[in-house]
């Protein structure tokens, strides 16, 4: 293991060299910039290849391409760029081709802002594109964190056949902090992918679509998909929970949020309120069960956001009545400061 | 469908069959259409490289949505106009494959048009065989960027009105003035003489891909008789006599290095 101080941007791209990257396919935007610039750098020196495509639209379909030959392959954006991916996502989802896509989300709708932001939840989580499909999203909080989720990223997309995000935001992007990185993964690891193109010598041909015009052929490809999340939701959902033994209010809040909410949960102790913290880590599958359990003895389950409130859907599908289930959000970019949300907690706990 | 195997007698000779790059699948296209022409090209030029072991294709969205049917190699169906993308992706992960892609006109130079000019700008080493029937056959006949001013489609119902809707991009031309293209050439099926060039043309495509020379397109004129609402061999009259008006044959550039 190798400690040495990075920006998240940085810490994503390296950590995704050393997960086995081969082919990395991006256009350039503020504010994941570091991350196209340390590729650029860095991958073709490491035997990958980089690209800067013309557009976010031919970008995912590269990624769609080398996907389908059965190497690992990113691509990485922030959310306008994210928008266009989405026809391409859909494909990935539809043809069942593994990959890891990067949104370092900024602030919008349309082109919005760079300040850091969380409103492309709904797009990362309930879809985005057309059809019936869901991706892996991990969320990181920490510098370290988004680099050893890039690399679980890699495993998951490879062992559901399944596209995989991470959906960070700007501050994260930009924010240094050090890092253990851990060793390369040895390639002989990566599981085969039998059916990828390489070529039909020696066997049948491999077909890789998204499409099938007979509504039974079409649903049984839908089966297969709806089977594997299903199978994800039971494996993979990961969360991190703070100080919830006893707590009476306990935030839920994802990504640089989740950190802020640390601080939040921290002083509020401190001030003699009992207050916890939910922190899901994947956002797809959601935490669901661990957030209903608490529901069941916490009066007051608070979501934090930086969105109208997107992820409180969720929470609020998870508590379904057994708390109060107040939100506090922040739009456009601003973050709100532990002081803030802690005059917010005040007013949901009897003192 | 299965293949019959037919003895030789002795004293005769097997001058002609089915391509073994071409599957036994029946064609999906409408009787007198000209992709199961270029179709069948393609797989003549497969199979005189010895290639098809080694062969991905891309499928586009457009009447040749089911070409990896038709094929003994590996495929991918490609979201409509991506293509070129899709195989940039494909070779540069895996440059031992040969790569390429079938698209309409629609396909390729409208939607498509970005990634198609990017990838030969690029010069991507790979083939492109691009099928411009100067209408939009899948969806039912709609203005395509190829449709000739005049041309009666459901779009343009009185004709194309160049004042409306501008006049077709030739995009081998456009393609032409790129440094990086290896190889960019227009032909058509019409005749059988047309077709044996089409066939060089194609096998040369895929050559100069094996030889790492790069990007390498053709453009194959072709009728839409359905679409077209015209008799298979009036809508043959309709590319030699108003396509070919717009669109003249011949090699646009080649870089022979
Ligand atoms: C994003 C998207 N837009 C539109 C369509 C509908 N569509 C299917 S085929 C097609 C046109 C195909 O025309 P062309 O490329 O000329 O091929 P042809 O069918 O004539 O061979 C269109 C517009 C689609 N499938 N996807
Ligand atoms: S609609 Fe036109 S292009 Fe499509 S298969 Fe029929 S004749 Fe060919």
């Amino acid at each position: 293991m190798s400690r040495v101080l990075m920006r998240g941007n940085e810490a994503i791209a390296e950590a995704a060299i050393r997960a086995g990257l081969k082919c990395y396919f991006c256009y350039p935007i503020t504010p994941q910039g570091e991350l196209v610039e340390y590729m650029a750098r860095e991958l073709p020196k490491r035997g990958g290849v980089f690209l800067q495509a013309e557009s976010e639209v031919a970008a995912i379909n590269m990624v769609y391409g080398a996907a389908a030959a059965g190497v690992r392959t990113m691509t990485s954006s922030s959310s306008p760029g994210i928008s266009l991916k989405q026809e391409g996502i859909s494909y990935l989802a539809g043809s069942r081709l593994p990959c890891v896509i990067v949104n370092m989300m900024r602030g919008g709708p349309g082109l919005g802002n760079i300040a850091p932001a969380q409103g492309d939840y709904f797009q990362a989580t309930k879809g985005g594109g057309h059809g019936d499909y869901r991706l892996i999203v991990l969320a990181p909080s920490t510098v370290p964190e988004a680099a050893q989720l890039v690399m679980l990223a890699f495993d998951l997309a490879d062992k559901y056949r399944v596209p995989a995000m991470i959906l960070g935001d700007g501050m994260l992007g930009q924010m240094m902090e050090p890092v253990e990185l851990p060793p390369p993964v040895d390639p002989s690891s990566i599981p085969e992918k039998p059916w990828a193109l390489t070529g039909a010598e020696g066997r049948e041909p491999n077909v890789i679509l998204s499409f099938d015009l007979s509504p039974q052929g079409l649903r049984e490809m839908n089966r297969v998909l709806q089977d594997t999340y299903r199978e994800i939701e039971r494996s993979e959902v990961r969360w991190e929970e703070v100080e919830t033994a006893d707590a009476e209010i306990v935030l839920v809040a994802y990504g640089t949020m989740g950190r802020i909410a640390k601080t939040v949960v921290e002083r509020a102790r401190e001030e003699g309120i009992k207050a916890g913290l939910l922190r899901p880590i994947t956002l797809w599958p959601f935490p669901y069960e661990p957030l209903r359990e608490l529901a069941e003895r916490v009066p007051t389950i608070l979501t934090v956001e930086l969105s109208a409130g997107q992820m409180w859907e969720d929470v609020r599908l998870a508590v379904e009545g057994r708390a109060k289930t107040p939100f506090y959000g922040e739009l456009g970019g601003v973050v709100p400061t532990p002081r803030e949300i802690l005059s917010e907690v005040k007013k949901h706990v009897s003192s | 469908m299965s293949q019959v195997s037919v003895e030789i007698p002795p004293g005769y000779q097997k001058v002609f069959g089915r391509p073994r790059a071409l599957s036994d699948a029946p064609y999906t296209y409408c009787p007198g259409c000209h992709h199961g022409i270029i179709g069948r090209l393609i797989a003549e030029a497969i199979d005189e490289l010895g290639i098809q072991g080694r062969t991905v294709g891309i499928a586009p969205v457009g009447c040749s949505v089911f070409l990896y049917r038709f094929y003994r190699c590996d495929f991918i169906q490609a979201a409509h106009g991506r293509a070129c993308a899709v195989a940039t992706g494909l070779k540069r992960a895996n440059p031992d494959l040969i790569v390429f892609s079938y698209q309409g006109d629609g396909d390729l130079a409208a939607i498509g048009t970005a990634e198609t000019v990017h990838a030969a700008a690029r010069g991507e080493n790979f083939t492109v065989i691009f099928v411009n029937n100067q209408i939009y056959g899948m969806t039912g006949g709609e203005m395509a960027p190829t449709t000739l001013p005049g041309q009666r489609t459901v779009t343009t119902p009185q004709g194309r009105d160049v004042a409306l809707t501008g006049y077709p991009l030739k995009i081998s031309e456009m393609l032409a003035q790129l440094d990086a293209p290896a190889y960019i050439t227009r032909q058509s099926v019409h005749d059988a003489r047309h077709v044996q060039l089409a066939r060089k043309a194609i096998l040369k495509a895929f050559r100069n891909q094996l030889e790492g020379k790069g990007f390498s397109l053709v453009e194959v004129l072709a009728t839409c008789p359905t679409n077209f609402r015209m008799p298979p061999v009036e809508a043959q009259k309709w590319v030699t006599e108003k396509a070919m008006q717009f669109f003249p044959l011949g090699d646009l550039k080649v870089r022979d290095e």
